[in-house]
């Protein structure tokens, strides 16, 4: 939010993918003054016991959010769209593998 | 004026209400949502103390790194002082999305506005005292950072689940550490029962001050920043405790302590309230040193944060022949 005030190192948000398949998550931010240094960083404090085998960082201040929350209409679309969850749909117990 | 009708706008009552709503059905309130400016303050407050305690958490137990007695306890102990760096920045990262800098955040430590967990400003006399801090210390920080697993506050609960997934291994070495003293000589078995004495009554302590003296608590669980009273916790703490203390072989400095059939829990005295008081207005054995530390880092780091980034501010030109891509399979390889 307030960053880059009287030569802080600007923020990063850090994405690490946990294991092969899986997609990179959000697991925090840090400081870097740079690209380089925040994955360098990155590797410190968010992977300290294998817990990622790729990182992403980005500069916080290039990321383009939602507003804040679920209320929001970007959402309002699939709000009620609810036949697009598979529980939608009533199926008999009996029948397997569904 | 132009006809075009606005959003409308929602009311501070609407707002409120709204918040409410969320911490009413346990769900989590995230950075950009609206919050009462007290709930921000509260949790700016609780969230800093607590990155803060992190870091300066670092300085007890590290200063035994360079004497630890083998290569294996000092590896060990230099990733327990490294995870707590790690705790101090996930910490700070939560804190930040609230809207204070990390700047302001390191400024109030050293300037002493905001403060930091009492326990570490008691010295490390012994060796043993690593043991102690590990056990004592970390269970207690245990007991207090599982249930803030679940706070209404997105960022901390996160890193609280971080947090405590690394605890674990925290409370074992230390435990493990005084168990293979104990096997030792009776002179270091008299190491570790010193050690304890020292602790016992300040780990106590961490839990917060009792409940009836303790004014914010209420309100901090009605917003489900605290999901237990300090009381509570500390009460928790005990029962955990006195069965490894059996195991270990230790006697806790408390002749009120007392198993209560009725009740399915400890009795236990309490600890000196006025000393608590005392070190947190600052006169504890260590307070200014601790400081101190914590100020002449960040002083002398100065010139690195600087140099780092008029580096970055330049054309850059460094970063393009760095061959490692490794490390990134992103859009774009830094
Ligand atoms: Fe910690
Ligand atoms: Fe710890």
């Amino acid at each position: 939010m307030t960053s880059e005030i009287r030569g802080e190192w600007p923020l990063y948000e850090v994405f690490v993918r946990g294991k092969r398949g899986l997609n990179h998550v959000h697991v925090g931010s840090l400081h870097a003054p740079d690209d380089q240094l925040a994955l360098r960083h990155a590797r410190d404090v968010y992977t300290r016991r294998n817990e990622g085998v790729s990182i992403w960082v980005v500069r916080s201040s290039a990321i383009t959010a939602s507003s804040p929350d679920e209320k929001d209409p970007l959402f309002a679309p699939s709000g009620d769209k609810v036949y697009r969850h598979p529980t939608f749909y009533d199926i008999p117990a009996d029948v397997p593998h569904m | 004026m132009p006809v075009v009708a606005e959003p409308e706008q929602e009311s501070e009552a609407q707002l409120e209400a709204r918040f409410e709503a969320v911490i009413n059905r346990k769900d989590r309130v995230e950075p950009r949502d609206w919050m009462p400016d007290a709930y921000r303050r509260t949790l700016v407050r609780q969230v800093a103390q607590h990155a803060h305690s992190e870091i300066i958490g670092m300085q007890p137990e590290g200063a035994w790194i360079g004497r630890a007695p083998s290569l294996r306890r000092k590896a060990i102990l230099l990733a327990k002082v490294q995870d707590e760096a790690g705790h101090g920045l996930y910490l700070y990262s939560a804190a930040e999305t609230l809207g204070v800098s990390r700047q302001e955040l390191t400024e109030m430590l050293i300037s002493g506005r905001q403060k930091y967990s009492s326990i570490f400003n008691y010295p490390t006399l012994s060796y043993a005292d690593v043991g102690t801090i590990g056990w004592l210390v970390d269970g207690a920080a245990i007991c207090n950072q599982v249930p803030l697993c679940r706070t209404s506050f997105g960022p901390y609960g996160r890193a609280m689940i971080r947090i405590c997934k690394e605890e674990s291994f925290h409370q074992r070495q230390g435990y493990e550490l005084l168990m293979t003293m104990m096997r030792g000589t009776d002179e270091q078995r008299a190491m570790v029962q010193e050690s304890v004495d020292r602790f016992w009554w300040p780990s106590l302590m961490m839990f917060g001050p009792p409940d009836d003296e303790s004014p914010n608590t209420a309100r901090s669980m009605a917003w489900g920043v605290k999901t237990h009273t300090n009381d509570e916790l500390r009460q928790r703490f005990v029962d955990m405790t006195v069965p490894q203390a059996k195991a270990l072989g230790v006697t806790l400095p408390d002749p009120e302590l007392v198993w209560n059939e009725e009740r399915g829990a400890h009795d236990f005295g309490q600890p000196d309230w006025d000393e608590f008081w005392d070190v947190v207005k600052g006169n504890g054995p260590c307070n200014a040193q601790r400081v101190a530390h914590r100020k002449k880092a960040w002083d002398d780091g100065a010139w690195v944060r600087e140099a780092a980034l008029a580096f970055a501010a330049g054309d850059g030109s460094d970063t393009s022949s760095d061959t490692s891509s490794d490390t990134s399979d992103g859009p774009r390889t830094a």
